[in-house]
C-alpha cells in the first residue's frame, strides 16, 4: 500500500469538500459544470480503488492526524461503506454527466457555480457519514449533506419546491436532532464516540435507562431521515417539485445512507449488547417494512403525476430494504444491501428517463407523456428496462434482491410464506403503475407539438445505467460480494 | 432532592417538548422555526450538563484545581450550535422565498395555494 493509497478514505470526503468553495469562484457558464463533475468523477475513482481494497482484504481505517482511535476520529471503509460510496459517488457523477444541459434549462447562469458547490457538499457530506466510524461526525456529515440537499432541492423553478423543501427541512433537522440526543445519551454513559469503542463499553451498562432511550431517539430519528413508513412524509413532495437530475441524484442514495447509519447503528452498537433488542428491532420495524410496502405501492398506482408516482413507489422500495434487515438473517440482510444498490440503479434510470422527457415536454403527468415513446424510443425503451428492473423481472438486477428476499422470508419458521405473498402482491402492483406509464408512452394519443432533440449525453447516460441494470442481473458478483460480506461483518458481531 | 438535584435535566426535555409543540402545532412558518431552535437549545443543555462536574474547575492544569470537568461535550455542542445557526439561516432564507412566491407564510394559506 503506498502513500496515497493509505489516504483515500479520508480523500473520499476531501476531494468534494474542498473544490466546493472553488467551483463559486468559477463563473464561466460550463467551467463550474466541468469542475463539479470533474471532481465527482474523481471521487468514483476513489470509490472504486477503495473496493477492490476492501474486497481484496481486511477492512481500511484511517485515523484523523495520527491520533489514534478511540481518542481520535476514525475513518473505517468496509464492505457496506464500500458499497454504499459506489452508489453516491456513482449516482452522483452519472447525473451530472447526463445533467448539464437539463439542469441549463432550469437555472440561472448566475446561480449554477453555487448550485454545483451545493451539489459537491452534498456528496462530501453523504460520503463522509458512510466512511465515518465516528457518531458525532456522522451527525455532522448528516447535516452537511442535508442542507446542501436542501439548497439542491429548492434551486429549481418550480416555486411549490420551496414549501416542500421548508418541511423537509423541518423533519430532516427533527430527525438529526433526535439523533444528536441519541448519541448524547450514550457519550453521557460509555464517554466515548467511536462507534467501535462504544460497542464494547456499552455492554456494562446495557441495562441502564438512558441506553434504552438513545436506541429510541437513534432509531426514530434515522428513519425519519431515511423516510421509512409512516415518517416519509417529506419525501414525496420534495422529490416532485426538485429539478429532475437533483431527483434521480437524491432518489439514488439519501435515504440509504441514513437507513446505512441506521443498520450500523443497530446492528453494531445495539444488537449484542441489548437484552432483546433484535426481537424489538424486528417487531419495531417489520411491520412498518411491510404497511410501507403496501401503502406506497397502492398510492404509487393510483398517482398520476409521474414523478410523485416514482417518490411513492420509492416508500415501497425502502419497505424492502428494512423488510431484509427486520429479518436479521445473513441471506435478509443480504437482501437489504443488495436492494440498496439494485434500487439505486433502477429508479436513479426512471428518474433520469424523466429527466430526458422533460426536456421535450413540459409537465410531468401521465397526459404530457402520451404517445411520446414513437417520438424518442430510445429514450422510453431505457425506460422500460429501467421500471421491469424495479419490477424484479428476471435477467434484471431487481429480480436478484427479490430473490434473496424471497429466500429470506422462507427461512422464517413462522410467517415466511405470508411475507413471499406480500412480496409477490407488491411485485404485482410495481407492474400496473409501471404499466401505467408505458401505456401512456406507448398507446396513448400524442399531442400535436415539436419535439426537440434530447441531449446526446442524457441519452448515453441512461442506456448505461439501463446496461447496468441487465448487466448486474446477469452476473451480479460485484454487489452480490459486498452485500454477503457486508451482510457478515453485521451479523458477525452479534454472536 | 434528587429530583430537584438534578433540575437541568427537566428543563431539557420541558424545553425539547416545547419545541417540539412549536414545530408541529403552530401554522406560522417562522414560529415553526423558533420551535426547530428551542428543540435544538434544549440538546445543547444536555450536552453541556452532562460534562459539569460538581466543584470542579475549567480543565487548565497549573492553577492548583484538583477536579476538572469534562471539555469534550462543549467542544462538540459548538459544532452543533455552528450547523443549527446554519440551519436557522437557510430555512429563515427559504420562508423569504416563500413569501415572495406565496405572499404568505401562513403553511394552510400556501397549501391552499397549491391545490387550487
Amino acid at each position: 500500500m503506498n502513500a496515497l493509497t493509505a489516504h483515500l478514505p479520508a480523500l473520499q470526503v476531501i476531494v468534494p469538500m474542498l473544490m466546493a468553495p472553488f467551483v463559486v469562484l468559477l463563473r464561466a457558464r460550463s467551467l463550474s459544470w466541468a469542475a463539479a463533475t470533474a471532481t465527482s468523477l474523481l471521487a468514483f475513482a476513489i470509490a472504486i480503488q477503495l473496493t477492490i481494497i476492501v474486497m481484496s482484504g481486511s477492512p481500511m481505517t484511517y485515523q484523523m492526524g495520527s491520533w489514534a482511535a478511540p481518542y481520535g476520529i476514525e475513518l473505517q471503509v468496509d464492505a457496506l461503506s464500500a458499497l454504499l460510496l459506489l452508489i453516491v459517488t456513482g449516482a452522483a457523477s452519472i447525473a451530472l454527466i447526463g445533467g448539464r444541459e437539463s439542469l441549463a434549462a432550469t437555472l440561472s447562469e448566475d446561480r449554477e457555480p453555487y448550485f454545483f458547490a451545493a451539489w459537491l457538499l452534498a456528496l462530501a457530506g453523504m460520503a463522509g457519514i458512510v466512511v465515518s466510524a465516528d457518531a458525532f461526525n456522522i451527525f455532522v456529515f448528516m447535516e452537511i449533506s442535508s442542507l446542501a440537499s436542501y439548497v439542491l432541492i429548492a434551486g429549481g423553478p418550480d416555486r411549490r419546491a420551496l414549501p416542500a423543501t421548508f418541511k423537509y427541512l423541518i423533519m430532516g433537522t427533527i430527525g438529526a436532532t433526535f439523533y444528536l440526543i441519541g448519541v448524547g445519551l450514550i457519550y453521557m454513559m460509555t464517554g466515548t464516540l467511536n462507534l467501535a469503542d462504544m460497542e464494547l463499553r456499552i455492554h456494562e451498562v446495557a441495562d441502564q435507562k438512558p441506553i434504552l432511550a438513545a436506541a429510541g431517539f437513534i432509531t426514530v430519528g434515522l428513519a425519519l431521515k431515511a423516510a421509512i413508513f409512516p415518517l416519509h412524509v417529506w419525501l414525496p413532495n420534495a422529490y416532485t417539485y426538485a429539478p429532475h437530475i437533483v431527483t434521480a441524484f437524491m432518489a439514488a442514495c439519501a435515504t440509504k445512507v441514513s437507513l446505512y447509519v441506521l443498520l450500523r447503528f443497530d446492528f453494531f452498537v445495539f444488537q449484542q449488547n441489548l437484552v432483546g433488542h433484535g426481537f424489538q428491532f424486528a417487531a419495531y420495524l417489520m411491520p412498518l417494512a411491510i404497511l410501507g410496502i403496501i401503502v406506497g405501492s397502492a398510492v404509487a398506482m393510483f398517482e398520476r403525476n409521474i414523478k410523485r408516482l416514482l417518490a411513492f413507489s420509492s416508500v415501497a422500495q425502502i419497505g424492502y430494504i428494512m423488510l431484509g434487515a427486520s429479518l436479521l438473517t445473513v441471506t435478509g440482510l443480504t437482501a437489504a444491501a443488495l436492494h440498496m444498490f439494485n434500487h439505486a440503479l433502477a429508479k436513479g434510470g426512471l428518474f433520469l428517463a424523466v429527466a430526458a422527457v422533460s426536456m421535450v415536454v413540459a409537465g410531468c403527468r401521465l397526459d404530457n407523456f402520451a404517445g411520446l415513446a414513437r417520438r424518442m424510443p430510445w429514450t422510453f425503451a431505457a425506460l422500460v428496462i429501467a421500471g421491469l428492473s424495479l419490477i424484479g423481472i428476471p435477467g434484471t438486477a431487481g429480480f436478484i434482491s427479490k430473490w434473496y428476499l424471497i429466500n429470506a422470508a422462507l427461512e422464517l419458521e413462522t410467517g415466511g410464506v405470508a411475507l413471499v405473498a406480500l412480496i409477490l402482491v407488491s411485485s404485482l402492483m410495481a407492474v400496473v403503475y409501471i404499466w401505467r406509464i408505458v401505456e401512456a408512452a406507448y398507446f396513448g394519443e400524442p399531442a400535436e407539438q415539436d419535439v426537440t432533440a434530447v441531449p446526446r449525453a442524457l441519452v448515453i447516460m441512461l442506456w448505461a445505467v439501463a446496461i447496468a441494470n441487465v448487466g448486474f442481473g446477469i452476473a451480479p458478483e460485484l454487489p452480490l460480494r459486498l452485500s454477503s460480506a457486508a451482510a457478515d461483518i453485521l451479523l458477525g458481531h452479534v454472536q | 432532592m434528587e429530583i430537584l438535584g438534578i433540575y437541568h435535566y427537566w428543563v431539557f426535555a420541558i424545553l425539547l417538548m416545547i419545541g417540539f409543540y412549536a414545530v408541529i402545532a403552530k401554522l406560522n412558518l417562522i414560529k415553526k422555526l423558533i420551535g426547530l431552535s428551542l428543540l435544538q437549545a434544549a440538546v445543547f443543555l444536555l450536552y453541556i450538563s452532562m460534562g459539569n462536574v460538581e466543584g470542579a474547575s475549567a480543565p487548565i492544569f497549573g492553577y492548583g484545581a484538583e477536579t476538572f470537568s469534562n471539555p469534550l461535550p462543549q467542544v462538540l455542542i459548538l459544532t452543533a450550535i455552528v450547523v443549527g445557526i446554519s440551519t436557522m439561516a437557510l430555512g429563515l432564507g427559504l420562508v423569504v422565498r416563500i413569501k415572495e412566491e406565496y405572499g404568505s407564510i401562513e403553511e394552510d394559506e400556501i397549501q391552499e395555494m397549491d391545490h387550487r
